[in-house]
């Protein structure tokens, strides 16, 4: 079991890293599509640095941003999973790994006591989130890389059902014209629907874990991401908030029921530089990586 | 002459004067080669707040608001290499830049996003500019690093230390606050918020889910 725990600690170091320097497939592909759209100079020089930094990461070997984050995880591991106790550990075990191989920058300040730990972990650093499915042997792991930048506009609020919608709109738009600017974008941003703020915020953050180009299954949730999208588009805030006709790679809405007398809403966005990555492991530690292409641990 | 054109580029070459500042206007693109130091959070604190001496001279030079990546080669003999830098949001200075760059004399400050009053003062008052480099790309800005020439209150860890770096050709810098005061996000910023709010409206006529 020691020799399990140490081969899923060293392919997670691996991937983390990984991902410190490799964009998604499918943020690859925003990219190429909104660099196309873009017609004024100072956006082409914007995207031009930004494509040519991802290629001299990948030639170089190095994080493509010095803001690593601090790494987060959402776990979805079954009861089954052989590892399922050792989890937490190994992950906390593989950031400080991946913080002195790829390298990482140490993003871990411990509260209160204000230090850095020079490890990149702390108290409840990497922070890991738990969904727990019954009767599965499988473990899949998003990782995501949280940089202070995209952090920043992060905001939950529960808002009077009077506000509505319009009220979520109006909540969405203006984080994105104050806050937004200074997050890199193209943004993904993301939005949780539901009562109350931790339930909320945790659906912005799961949002942000969705492929580009995917859609709520619910259809007015669906119509209402592209609604958002259009509109922070048409405000023309553009790469870098420097003006443009994209401001954002796509709007991804999760939603939970509600308490009738309240609407709870969080907005969290991720940067052009989303580096997110999704692995699934089998109880044999064999693997699949859906995020990003010819990847080998 | 701090002032060179080359492959259409315009550079800056450190030190620069307050006279090779004053054609440049926001929205510009230029490229800073010369000496150009990592400056942040506390170390802004130290010097304006706690009125300390800065231990390397950005006099007719530059900083850039950043926390790198950063590699010890030698570190007893002070060698170290630039792995990954990029901005951070210039905001968290505004509270002090004016004064940091009264008491400094620095000439051109780098950063993410827009800054205020403070610093458009102080870029008025004394001769200096705001520029954002496009960020998340802190490998295309760590190659331009040529040398780290010294590293100052490295006690404030690797994000926060001073890094004194000789640069070549960095950039693109776009200038959003320039000389005379102007400001690029502010005046950008007044255009959004129109657009936002006509965009509230717009979305708000096909979201009345609650009936």
């Amino acid at each position: 079991m020691g020799d399990q725990v140490q081969k899923m600690t060293d392919m997670m170091a691996k991937f983390i890293g990984h991902t410190a320097k490799k964009l998604p497939d499918d943020v690859i592909a925003k990219l190429e599509e909104l660099r196309e759209k873009e017609d004024s100079p100072m956006a082409k020089v914007i995207y031009d640095t930004m494509f040519r930094n991802q290629e001299l990461a990948v030639k170089l070997n190095r994080p493509s941003c010095q803001d690593t984050g601090v790494l987060q995880f959402w776990v979805k591991c079954g009861t089954k999973f052989p590892l399922i106790d050792d989890l937490e550990a190994l992950l906390k075990e593989a950031v400080i790994k991946a913080t002195f191989e790829t390298p990482l920058r140490h993003n871990s300040v411990e509260t209160f006591d204000e230090y850095n730990t020079g490890k990149n972990v702390g108290k409840g650093t990497p922070t890991v989130w738990w969904d727990i499915v019954p009767h599965s042997d499988k473990c899949e792991i998003y990782t995501y890389m949280a940089g202070g930048g995209c952090t920043l506009p992060g905001h939950a609020m529960v808002l009077m059902p009077g506000e509505g919608y319009e009220g979520v709109t109006k909540f969405v738009l203006d984080r994105m014209t104050t806050y937004g600017l200074n997050a890199c974008p193209p943004l993904l941003v993301g939005v949780g629907v539901a009562t109350s703020v931790e339930t909320a915020a945790l659906l912005s953050k799961k949002a942000l874990m969705r492929p580009i180009g995917s859609h709520n299954p619910n259809e007015r949730a669906a119509q209402m991401e592209k609604l958002l999208e259009d509109g922070i588009n048409a405000i023309g805030i553009g790469p870098q908030g420097m003006g443009g006709k994209y401001a954002v790679m796509g709007v991804n809405i999760e939603n939970t029921a509600r308490h009738p007398s309240a609407i709870g809403v969080a907005v969290n966005v991720g940067c052009w530089s989303h580096r997110r990555g999704h692995i699934i492991f089998d109880k044999d530690l064999n693997y699949e990586i859906t995020t990003h292409s010819g990847v080998k641990l | 002459m701090s002032v060179e054109f080359r492959d259409g580029k315009k550079i800056l070459v450190t030190p620069i004067s307050a006279e090779d500042l004053k054609d440049i206007k926001i929205g510009d693109i230029v490229y800073l080669s010369g000496s150009l130091t990592t400056c942040r959070d506390v170390a802004h604190r130290r010097v304006v707040e706690e009125g300390r001496e800065i231990p390397v001279d950005v006099r007719n030079n530059a900083i850039l608001h950043a926390g790198p990546i950063i590699r010890p080669i030698d570190p007893d003999n002070g060698k170290f290499e630039m792995v990954s830098v990029g901005p951070t949001t210039s905001m968290r200075m505004e509270k002090f830049e004016y004064e940091f760059v009264k008491i400094t004399g620095v000439r051109v400050i780098v950063g993410k996003g827009g800054m205020k009053e403070n610093t458009a003062n102080a870029c008025k008052d004394f001769g200096c500019i705001h520029c954002v480099i496009p960020a998340g790309n802190a490998v295309v800005a760590a190659v331009c690093v040529e040398e780290i020439v010294k590293a100052e209150w490295r006690d404030l860890g690797m994000p926060e230390t001073l890094w004194n770096c000789r640069v070549k050709e960095f950039g693109p810098l776009i200038v959003s606050i320039d000389a005379q005061g102007r400001n690029y996000f502010e005046e950008k910023k007044v255009e959004y918020n129109k657009k936002k709010d006509e965009q509230i409206a717009e979305i708000c006529k096909h979201v009345s889910f609650i009936k």
